[in-house]
């Protein structure tokens, strides 16, 4: 058993190794390592389309992690106050936004958009005073938009979770030591709660960051980093797109070791 | 309680879940009702929606019969084959392994779910094409072996890619098994092997659903390992969905596919949900 275990971590691993490896190769060849280099890398980060592509990419993850850490944390702390009726449509909704295939919300929206604005374009191209009218279209809106439902639906999963898990007891306390609800979220729930917000924030980023399928139907004449490797990828395999990999690799990493260990420290503190 | 404060409780109440539900409502419930529009309307000429009410293009589905075949025949053996490998690895994580290393052993898991499926993907391009595992086969002398583009490549890049997904649901069902039962299985004189198939297995049924059941909805909508993996030979209904919306524009056909596919998803679910609750009833979905 112990000899499967380990092949399959083998498995799990060995080729993102490779990815990496062969990004540090000095010679072009995919097949043979020939020395050790990081001219890929210089070679990456002197791509223009690339480095504009990835501030794409972490403007439009920062944002919509963020819209989704303040608003799915609010609706986490709504939902529990609801009737048992509306709660279960919220759940309804967010389990949909989660399991529904990204391919589908990716057409669904961008269906819905284009629609909106053939009607509100000429609408607002007609009470517009000046000469320029401003048009909406397709761009970093729709994708943080997007984003932004299944990364609501995920911190909104993981900080109701928390909630669930904490004692009712300690509010009530502090509820008749006369502190006002404010005061009790502020210096009981929020510190409590406050690291499973941060892990949601981070897993919404790495989501965001990594997702291709939405953004290539939503993005318009944009570009994120995905979409970029993938059109990269189809133009031919290189050590180029391995050094670009292997940053994205080490930065969702960092992101998802760092939200484990947000989400551990609560459960060692709850004594689970 | 007074009527005041009760009337400021719902006000908080409604502030609070107001964005949420906002952006659910504009960003899922409206994209949803526009597509169904759009599944019953026809293709303008020059490309996109013209609004009409026809069924003209769900009689259409059967001209992409062969990406539905593929994804319904691909996805759940897919699963399938990840199911295999995953509860032996979920078993041993949760009940054979020292506890000391544990986290660390379903942190490795866990991690490669959350990077890059693109980058994952990529990997196994460079490793299956010509300069890769058939580049080193021909140097024993095995010549043009081709792996790229193959039905395989897709089935290896799918079992890759979503064994994590099948591995943690499977893993936190197993741990939640109360070792009492085991202990009085083997007290009562059975032997481990119907231990296994009498008391564990059935208990982690929920979690063997649960994972399935995912890892075939999400396969469902897959796109990116089929178009590198399988180039174009071996297709999806996510590569069919690509190209009608973003090649050839055919806005209301490509939403009547979209409808389709959301449907058979509400069907696994539904399935599958039955099936776990029959078990037992818990809906607990760990995802990291």
């Amino acid at each position: 058993m112990r000899a499967f275990i380990s092949s399959v971590y083998l498995f799990l691993y060995a080729p993102i190794a490779l990815v990496v490896l062969f990004s540090f190769n000095a010679g072009r060849n995919a097949s043979e390592f020939t020395g050790f280099s990081t001219a890929w890398y210089g070679k990456a980060l002197g791509n223009t389309f690339l480095v504009s592509a990835l501030q794409n990419s972490l403007m439009i993850a920062f944002t919509s992690a963020t819209l989704a850490a303040i608003f799915g944390t609010m609706a986490a702390l709504g939902m529990e106050r609801l009737a048992p009726r509306n709660r279960a449509i919220f759940d309804a909704l967010f389990a949909a936004a989660i399991v529904v295939p990204g391919v589908v919300i990716g057409i669904a929206t961008l269906v819905a958009l284009v629609a909106v604005f053939s009607f509100v374009n000429p609408a607002l191209a007609s009470i517009w005073p000046g000469e320029q009218p401003p048009q909406l279209g397709l761009g970093y809106g729709s994708i943080i938009a997007a984003h932004g439902l299944f990364s609501m639906a995920l911190v909104t999963m993981i900080v109701k979770a928390r909630i669930a898990s904490l004692g009712r007891d300690i509010v009530e306390a502090s509820s008749d030591l006369y502190a006002t609800p404010l005061t009790t979220f502020r210096l009981i729930v929020l510190p409590q709660i406050l690291p499973s917000i941060l892990a949601g924030f981070l897993l919404a980023f790495t989501f965001s960051f990594d997702d291709f399928i939405i953004a290539f139907f939503v993005a318009g004449s944009k570009t994120t980093l995905p979409i970029y490797v993938f059109a990269s990828i189809r133009r031919g395999v290189t050590p180029e797109i391995n050094a670009i990999a292997t940053l994205v690799l080490v930065a969702s990493l960092l992101l998802i070791l760092t939200a484990r260990i947000l989400m551990r420290e609560k459960k060692t503190k709850s004594g689970e | 309680m007074t009527a005041a404060t009760n009337t400021k409780r719902n006000l908080v109440t409604a502030a609070l879940v107001a964005p949420a539900a906002a952006w659910l409502m504009i960003f899922l419930v409206l994209p949803f009702i526009a597509m169904l529009v759009f599944a019953f309307g026809e293709r303008a000429p020059e490309g996109g929606y013209q609004a009409a009410f026809t069924f003209a293009q769900f009689a259409n589905l059967p001209t992409r019969a062969a990406a539905f075949w593929n994804t319904l025949v691909l996805a759940p053996v897919g699963a399938l084959a990840c199911l295999l490998i995953a509860y032996p690895v979920a078993y041993y994580l949760a009940v054979k392994a020292n506890p000391r290393y544990r986290l660390i052993l379903v942190s490795l898991v866990v991690v490669p779910f959350w990077t890059s499926l693109l980058v994952r993907t990529y990997a196994w391009m460079y490793i299956l094409g010509s300069r890769g595992i058939p580049n080193l086969l021909s140097m024993i002398g095995i010549e043009d072996v081709r792996m790229l583009n193959t039905p395989g490549a897709v089935l290896l890049g799918i079992v890759y890619g979503y064994l994590p997904l099948m591995i943690m649901p499977i893993y936190v069902s197993l741990e939640k098994l109360d070792r009492r039962l085991l202990e009085a299985s083997a007290d009562l004189g059975a032997k481990p092997v119907s231990t296994f198939f009498g008391v564990t297995l059935p208990l982690s049924l929920p979690g063997v659903m649960t994972g399935v059941a995912l890892v075939t909805i999400l396969l469902l909508g897959e796109y990116l390992i089929p178009q590198l993996l399988g180039g174009g030979k071996v297709f999806f209904i996510g590569n069919a969905l690509v190209d009608l919306f973003l090649q050839s524009r055919n806005w209301p056909f490509g939403s009547a596919i979209a409808v389709t596919l959301v449907a058979v998803v509400v069907v696994i679910l539904m399935v599958a949900m039955r099936i776990a609750f029959r078990v037992a009833g818990t809906r607990q979905v760990d995802l990291v």
